[in-house]
Order: C-alpha cells, then structure tokens, then sequence
C-alpha cells in the first residue's frame, strides 16, 4: 500500500504497485525512457500516475545536480492516485543523479547505476570526494552496479553510429533492463523508436538492439540470481482506456467545449514554461475550428483572445503566473464588456520567475482577487490529467452561458504528468451552443437574460445591430457610456449577481470519500487531489473517520458548500501554498479550518497528509 | 409580386452615431470623424461589417461616434484586439484609431507586430504630439524642449516619427494627412482601406488645448505652399505656390533636395517622380522637415504583400481539406489504446 504502510515487496514476485525514478542528464533522455515506460506499462492493463521532473535549463551542463532530469511511475494492479511517495527502483544515468535521488529511496530500495557514467569527472562535479558504488555508502540498498555505457556501445556498434550517438542509447539499455525486471513487452517501444526515426533506421534499430540488449543482460546473464517481479493488470473499471496529460486533457477538452458551444476557437499564446505546450498541441488541430495566434506578448495574446470574443469567436488564452498578470488589464475590459474569454493559467512556482519548471497551486488569489475593482469572473480548477478535459469543458460553458471571463487552474505537475484515461463519447456530452443576437427590436447590447443575467452577444457581421462597447461604463438600459452613480452601483451589483449566480448552474458539491458530517474533512482542490484521495482511504482503512471534499468550482462556490463543511468537526485544508484557499473559506463561511501547506515545488506525499490528519484526530 | 426597393444611398450622417460628442470644441478630431463618414459614404461602406477599435486617449473616443460597430478598449492594446478580431472573422473591415500616446508609449510594441505581420486592417494614428485626456503631458512625439505639467523645464527626450517607425517595422502601406485638409483626407482614407494588409495613416492633429497651433509651420495658410507636398504615385514632386519647387537627388549625395525650376539649370526632368512602391523613396520622403524640405502629405508607400489573416485561413482551410470531417472520438482513440475488459 502506498503511504503509511510500508511493506516489503522483495519477498514477492507478484507485487501489488511499485515505483520506479529515472534520473539522468537533461541530455539522457530520461523523460523519453519514462515516457515509453508509461504507455508500455498503460498497454499491460496496470493503473498508473507518473511525475517527470525537470529543470527549468535545456541542456544544463552535463553532470551537474542542478541539471538532473528525472521521471517517476508508479503502476499497479489496483488503483493508483498518484506518483508515489519513494521509488522502490531508482536508475541513476550518472554521479548527479544518484546525489539528487538517493535520499528518496527507502533502504531496501534498488539502484541500478551507470558504472561507465561515475568517473572522476563525474563524481567531483556531482561534489562526491569518494566513489558512493565503492565505499559502502550504498549499504542497505540492492545496487546494480554495471557499465551501461559499454554495455550499450557493445550492443550498437554493428550499426555503425558515432561515438555521441551511440552512447544516447544508453537509456533504452536500462529501460529494457527495467522491462525486464517487471516482465513487460518491448514490442510498443520497438514500434515507436521505428516511427521517430523513420528516415534514420540505423538510429531505430541500434535504439531497438540497445533495449534488447538490456533485456538480455537481466533474463540471461548476470542478473540471473535476481527476482524479477510481476505486476497484474490493474482491477479498474472497464473501457477503452489511453494515457492522457494534462495539456492533452486540456487541448481536447477546450475543443469539444468549443464545439459543444458550436463556436470556433481562437487560440492566442505567448510561450511560457510550462503553458506553452498547449499552444503546441492546439496549433495541430486547426481541422477542428481552431485557430492559434502566437503573440508578440502576454498582453497581445489575451488582447487578441478578447478581439476573437468579440468578434464571435471563443477567445482563450493560457499562461502561468506571472503571463496572467500581464493579462489582467484585458481581463477586466473583458469584465467590463461581458465578452466570454477562458483563461488557462497552468501554475507554476513563484513569485516572479521563481521556479518555472515546478509546481505549485498559489495563484487562487490571483484569479479570485487580482483585480483592479469590483471584477468578478468565475475560477475552475481541474485536479488531474484527464480532469483537465471535462474543467475545460466546463470553463467554456460557463464563459459562453455567462458571458464572462473565466478562469481555469491547472499546475504544472498535471500539465506533464499522465494517466490512464477511460476514453469518453463526445457525442453523448453535454451540447450548451451559442445563440447569437439577432434580433433588432429592443435591441442594446447590455440587454440581459433574466436567469442568467448574461447580456445578449451581438458580433459584428450582424445586419442592423451596430452598437459601440468599451471600458467606460454602460448605461443599464441601454448600453451608452455613463457617468450617472447610481447606474454604477446598478452595473457593478448586476455584474456581481452574475457570477455569484453561476452557483445556481453548478452541481452541489459532493463528498468524494466518506461522507456529510463526522470528525473530518480534508477539502482541496487542485493536483493535490490524488495524494488527498489516498491519504484519506489509508485513514479509513484505520477505521478513521476521515472524509474527502474536493472543489472544481473556486469561484463562485458550490451552493450547499458552507453548510457542508460546517457539518464536519474540523476542516483540514492542504494546499501547495501558504493557504489561500482556506482564506476564502474563512471569509465566505466563516469556517475555522486548518491548513496543511507545502511550498517546495515539489508534490505531498500522502504520508505528509496522514501525518498532517493525524494530527488533528489527536 | 414584390418589388424590392433598392436600398437606399447612404449619406454621411448616416455613419454618425446618435452619441454626443465629448472632445474639445475646436479639436481637429471632430474633422477626422467628419473626413471618416465622408469616407464611409463615398465607398457605401457596410456598417455592419465595419469596426472600429480603439485604446485609450481623445482619440480613442472615436468609435462612439461612428454608427457602425465599435469596440473601445484599454490603453495601447487597439491593435492587439483587432488583431484578434480579424483573425476571427477576415470579412469584417476593422479600423484602429490611436494616438501618438497610445500607439508609440504604451502600444508601440503592438504596433510594431500588427505592422510587420501586415494584418489586414487600418491604424489611423491622430498625432498631437501630445497626452490630452490627462492633461497635456509631452509625448513620445513632442519635440525636445517641450514644456509640460511632466516636463516644467523642457522635454529632454527625442521624439519618434510614426511614419519612419512603421516603415522600420515593415509596414507595406504608409500614408499621412492633416486633419483640417477635408478634401483630401477622405482620399487617403480609401486608399488605405482599398490597401490589403495593414495601413498606416499618421494624421497631423491639432490639440486646440494643450498644443495649439504645433504644425502650424506647414499647416497654416500662408505655410501650407512652402512646406507641404501632396505625393501623388507617378507624378513629379513638385511643390510651391506655383509648382515651381521640386525635390530631387542631391548629385554626388544620398539626399534628397529641394530645387527650383528655372533656376540653375534646373528643369521639370530633373525632379524625382513619386514612386510609391519605392521603400528607400518613402523612408527619405518621410524623414523630411520644414524648412529646408518640405513635409510629405499623402501616400508615401503602397507596396502590398501577403497578409497575415490570409495566411493562417489558408493553414486551416489546408488543415480542413486534409481529412474528411474531423472527429474528436477519432482523435482521442488515435495512437495507442487498450481495452479493460
């Protein structure tokens, strides 16, 4: 079991879940191995959660820490929530990444090290004085000490490549090595190296002999004595399944939102770690009504994104941080004028640069508050890579239903994390699509659905509906620049009631573990979600009673969701910030609640919630 | 049977909103939205299809007053939105309209982009030289020494000249007119609209408060002769009372020079003819001051390229024609998938 119960999985061959960390250069292709191990490990039917971890440098120089790349899974035969707490394998590419990863490893854990890579070089800038694989400084650990490089250069030199080229196959040396120990098939990755080196069969098939070679090292020859381990497929639910990350989650999910409003989409981006790849992934779906528009800044991305609004189009735009608070000004103009604009912001560590490549959840007061004025919107946060598409989904209902800005979270730990997903229908989800303005009776452009409050959305193009909108404020009852007060306070308390109606549009907030009432609630929300989930079953499975609450919609809340959290105890509130949404909860529900913060860049661990919840139950 | 009724002519006014209009009395901006429904009448623009965008300043209040669409938004970020906006829907005729403020400080980097990527639009740049709505601070086009709340003893900056910005930035058409010249305005408004891609007009603009009288130097009747010259594609530049001044290369210099017929030997043969596709021509045209040379007024540079709206339409259309209809259930069960039974 993950968390709290440590349990010794060597004695096993048939293990339950287990952890493994690829750690290496930048240059290693570490992110690759874990990769191919992902889908390889999705295709054997095991449920899984990954974390690839990397610097925010490209090529950092080699050797180096602060230039260690790494990539964790965790798979197993039943259900798995997140990444995992300590890896069970480490597979260290270098001195570095041995020096980075060692302290996370449990004794008993594995260690296969690249012996070719821990030269003198190599262990003075990894800042070791003498050689960890020789000085009993890895006692307690099952190291696998082999020269992977030569290993590699032995098994590719047929193929004639150069020096540099084949010592790069090294990592599917180790991967095959790693298939082996877990039992899996190498037929995807064959296949795939095939397709990514199309043109250079040479480089595919030294790739492909690389990871035989691995493969054979462990079945047949020295590792002969060592247990090798079989994972069964996982018992989850039953579906067509792939792995899916969240930028993935979120590309899909904005366009079936999209076409579920029956809208095109405009895109506008500025590149920024680790929002970009969402500019990359929509850019090759334009047969799907997408237009993506790289901008010359964050401004002009979430400018144009409005322009795109505004002239019929859905406008989003994604950042992180420090790009969504260049956007802001042209949120509030989007405020101001009630177009429909979604706002991704996939949250990274801050403040200012801070640390791009890693994550953290401290911009819930960015999107609630950051505003100059009273400038409501509405604030979705997904909680895991396949929750990116359905919050995407829902962040473009509500912009098009509202007529409003909206703000959707992600982090970057889910943006390039990936998981199994249970492939959905589109055609069986929810249709929301845009009615137009057309009509010239009565018309202004501030004229209001009485439900929703929404004003109607007339766009250019539409005969005999010119009108002007803009910043400045709007007469109620006729949409023509004002100065008058009380029309202010009329404007500003109908944009106020909007949002905070949108409440009465979204489903009441559920438990997610346990139940209404009782000792405790851990509420969160966010990619804090998996390490929360399992914190809290391994709690009730020591008949804790421990419950589970996790929000999608921040801002406005779910209706019934003071009373909820008041029918508990005491609230606990992790979050990977100084506590920001228990700062909203206070203030809405005037619930005491009790934080549980972590800021390192890093995710919890469950243990660090059971701990934080034990705590509490004294 | 019906008889359809041929739609009726518009006229100018019809382009005028029913907005009460709040600049200054006397501000050359109410002759530029004059100049600006003449023009939307003489082509019988759609209003409908027409949009005008604009930021923040005197002249950003413009679209208000215009009976077509208009978007108003926030301070230097006009050309942003439209860009937005026409990539959004390429039918719809979108005009920018900023001031020197606006397009040059706090824009200048969306003019720059909106420019060089030669959308398919028009910047209308009302320059004062000067911030109006807060007061008459200088500008990033006030000249040095100008006095100011901000600047009590004198700018000590230099300016920016719009039309040899938006050249640097490759603009493809670049064009200026004075706000009191009725009759010509509205010619340089429908070459910039006839203009595909993105056109620049820098209109001369009186501010009547904070910065009177600032071109009166080439603007004022008894200057106008001396030092204007209406650039015409084809035809001499020749300027003067009575056309008796022209321009010419200086010989044995990169330069331009102002000569006189009859004078020196100098004949009509020797003046440069107006050659609007020529960017080296426009760049000079456009570096020249009164006195020694005269101000160009009229379209310096029309030179049209691929746009960048055409451009990404096309990668879609392309990306549209590739398949058959494109469905995200097929997208998503692409690549490797496994069934859990």
């Amino acid at each position: 079991m993950e968390g709290s119960t440590a349990v010794d999985k060597r004695q096993r061959e048939e293990v339950e879940d287990v952890v493994v960390r690829f750690a290496g250069d930048s240059g290693d292709g570490v992110q690759i191995t874990g990769g191919q191990f992902t889908l390889t490990t999705a295709l054997a039917g095991n449920d899984l959660a990954t974390f690839p971890d990397f610097p925010a440098e490209i090529r950092a120089p080699t050797g180096t820490t602060f230039g260690v790349s790494s990539f964790q899974i965790h798979f197993g035969s039943r259900e798995i929530r997140t990444a995992g707490d300590q890896p069970d394998v480490l597979v260290a590419f270098n001195p570095a990444a041995l020096k980075v990863h060692l302290k996370d490893v449990p004794k008993g854990g594995m260690i296969i090290a690249d012996t070719g890579a821990f030269t003198d070089r190599n262990l003075k800038k990894a800042g070791f004085t003498t050689n960890p694989i020789e000085d009993n400084s890895l006692e307690g650990y099952r190291v696998l000490a082999i020269d992977i490089t030569k290993n590699t250069l032995e098994a590719v030199k047929q193929f004639g490549l150069s020096q540099k080229e084949a010592v790069r196959c090294k990592n599917m040396w180790a991967l095959g090595l790693v298939y082996w120990l877990y039992d899996r098939d190498r037929k995807q990755t064959g296949d795939w190296l095939t397709g990514r080196y199309g043109k250079r069969p040479e480089i595919a098939n030294s790739n492909i002999a690389a990871m035989n070679a691995g493969h054979a090292y462990g079945e047949t020859t020295e590792l002969s004595g060592e247990q090798s381990y079989r994972v069964q497929p996982a018992k989850i639910k039953s579906g067509l399944y792939r792995t899916v990350t969240g930028i993935e989650g979120l590309a899909y999910g904005l366009v079936q939102g999209t076409q579920a409003a029956d809208l095109p989409m405009t895109f506008a981006g500025y590149p920024i770690t680790p929002a970009s790849a969402l500019l990359h992934t929509l850019s090759r779906l334009k047969a799907f009504d997408v237009v993506t528009f790289q901008a010359e800044d964050e401004i002009a991305a979430c400018g144009a994104a409005l322009g795109a609004s505004y002239a019929g189009n859905l406008g989003v735009t994604a950042s992180s941080g420090p790009g969504i608070a260049l956007k802001m000004e042209a949120i509030g103009l989007a405020i101001g004028v009630e177009l429909p604009l979604v706002i991704v912001n996939v949250q990274r560590a801050g403040p200012s640069t801070g640390m791009p490549t890693k994550t953290e959840q401290s911009d819930l007061y960015q999107s609630v508050y950051g505003r100059n004025a009273d400038a409501p919107l509405a604030v979705v946060a997904a909680r895991s890579p396949s929750d990116c598409f359905y919050t995407a989904i829902e962040a473009v209902r509500i912009a098009t239903t509202f007529m409003t800005p909206v703000i959707l979270l992600a982090d970057g730990y889910m943006a390039n994390a990936s998981e199994p997903w249970e492939i959905p229908d589109v055609d069986t989800l929810p249709k929301f699509p845009v009615k137009f303005h057309t009509e010239k009776e009565g018309f202004h452009p501030f004229l209001r659905d009485d439900k929703t409050l929404a004003r109607v959305w007339a766009k250019p193009g539409t005969p005999d509906l010119q009108h002007r909108i803009g910043g400045i404020e709007k007469n109620y009852n006729s949409g023509d620049i004002s100065y008058e007060a009380d029309n202010h306070q009329k404007m500003t308390d109908v944009r106020k009631n909007k949002i905070d109606g949108i409440a009465n549009f979204i489903p009441e907030q559920e438990v997610e573990i346990g139940q209404a009432g009782g000792e405790i609630a851990v509420v969160g929300w966010g990619s804090t979600f998996g390490p929360i989930s399992r914190a809290v079953t391994n709690m009730r499975a020591q008949g804790k009673d421990v419950s589970q609450i996790h929000l999608r919609h921040i801002w406005p809340m779910p209706k019934n969701l003071g009373a909820l959290l008041k029918s508990y105890k005491k609230v606990i509130v992790p979050e990977m910030n100084t506590g920001q949404l228990i700062t909203v909860l206070r203030d809405r529900y005037m619930v005491d609640c009790i934080g549980l913060n972590k800021v390192s860049g890093q995710p919890f661990k469950i243990t660090e919630i059971e701990d934080g919840i034990r705590k509490q139950l004294g | 049977m019906n008889v359809a009724t041929p739609p009726a002519k518009l006229q100018a006014k019809d382009y005028a909103s029913d907005q009460e209009v709040r600049w200054c009395p006397g501000c050359g901006d109410y002759a530029i939205v004059r100049a600006m429904q003449v023009t939307m009448a003489e082509l019988q623009a759609d209003p409908s299809k027409t949009v005008f965008i604009s930021g923040i300043g005197c002249a950003a209040r413009f679209p208000y007053y215009m009976a077509t669409y208009g978007f108003h938004t926030i301070h230097g970020r006009a050309a942003a939105i439209a860009t937005g906006a026409k990539i959004a829907n390429p039918e719809l005729d979108i005009w920018v309209v900023g001031g020197d403020g606006d397009s040059l400080s706090i824009g200048g980097n969306h003019l720059l982009h909106v420019l060089r990527r030669n959308v398919n639009l028009q910047y209308l740049l009302f320059n004062n030289e000067i911030y109006g709505l807060t007061k008459g601070q200088y500008s990033p086009t006030s000249r040095v020494g100008t006095k100011s709340p901000s600047t009590p003893v004198g700018s000590v900056d230099n300016p920016v000249s719009p039309t040899l910005f938006a050249l640097g930035c490759g603009a493809r058409f670049v064009a200026r007119g004075v706000d009191t010249n009725q009759k010509h305005l509205p010619e340089v408004f429908k070459r910039a609209r006839s203009h595909i891609g993105a056109s620049f007009v820098e209109i001369f603009q009186n501010c009547i408060v904070y910065n009177d009288g600032v071109y009166d130097y080439f603007t004022e009747k008894d200057a106008v002769a001396d030092n204007q010259i209406m650039v015409e594609h084809g035809k001499p530049l020749l300027y003067g009372k009575d056309k008796q001044k022209g321009l010419r290369v200086k010989p044995g210099h990169f330069e331009i020079e102002s000569v006189t017929i009859g004078e020196n030997g100098i004949t009509e043969a020797d003046v440069l003819v107006h050659d609007e596709t020529n960017k080296m021509l426009a760049t000079m045209l456009c570096a020249m001051q009164p006195p020694a040379l005269p101000m160009a007024i009229g379209v310096i540079y029309c030179n049209p390229g691929p746009t960048y709206d055409e451009g990404l339409a096309a990668q879609v259309t392309e990306a549209k024609r590739a398949g058959a209809k494109p469905s995200l259930n097929e997208l998503l069960r692409k690549g490797p998938t496994w069934t859990i039974e």
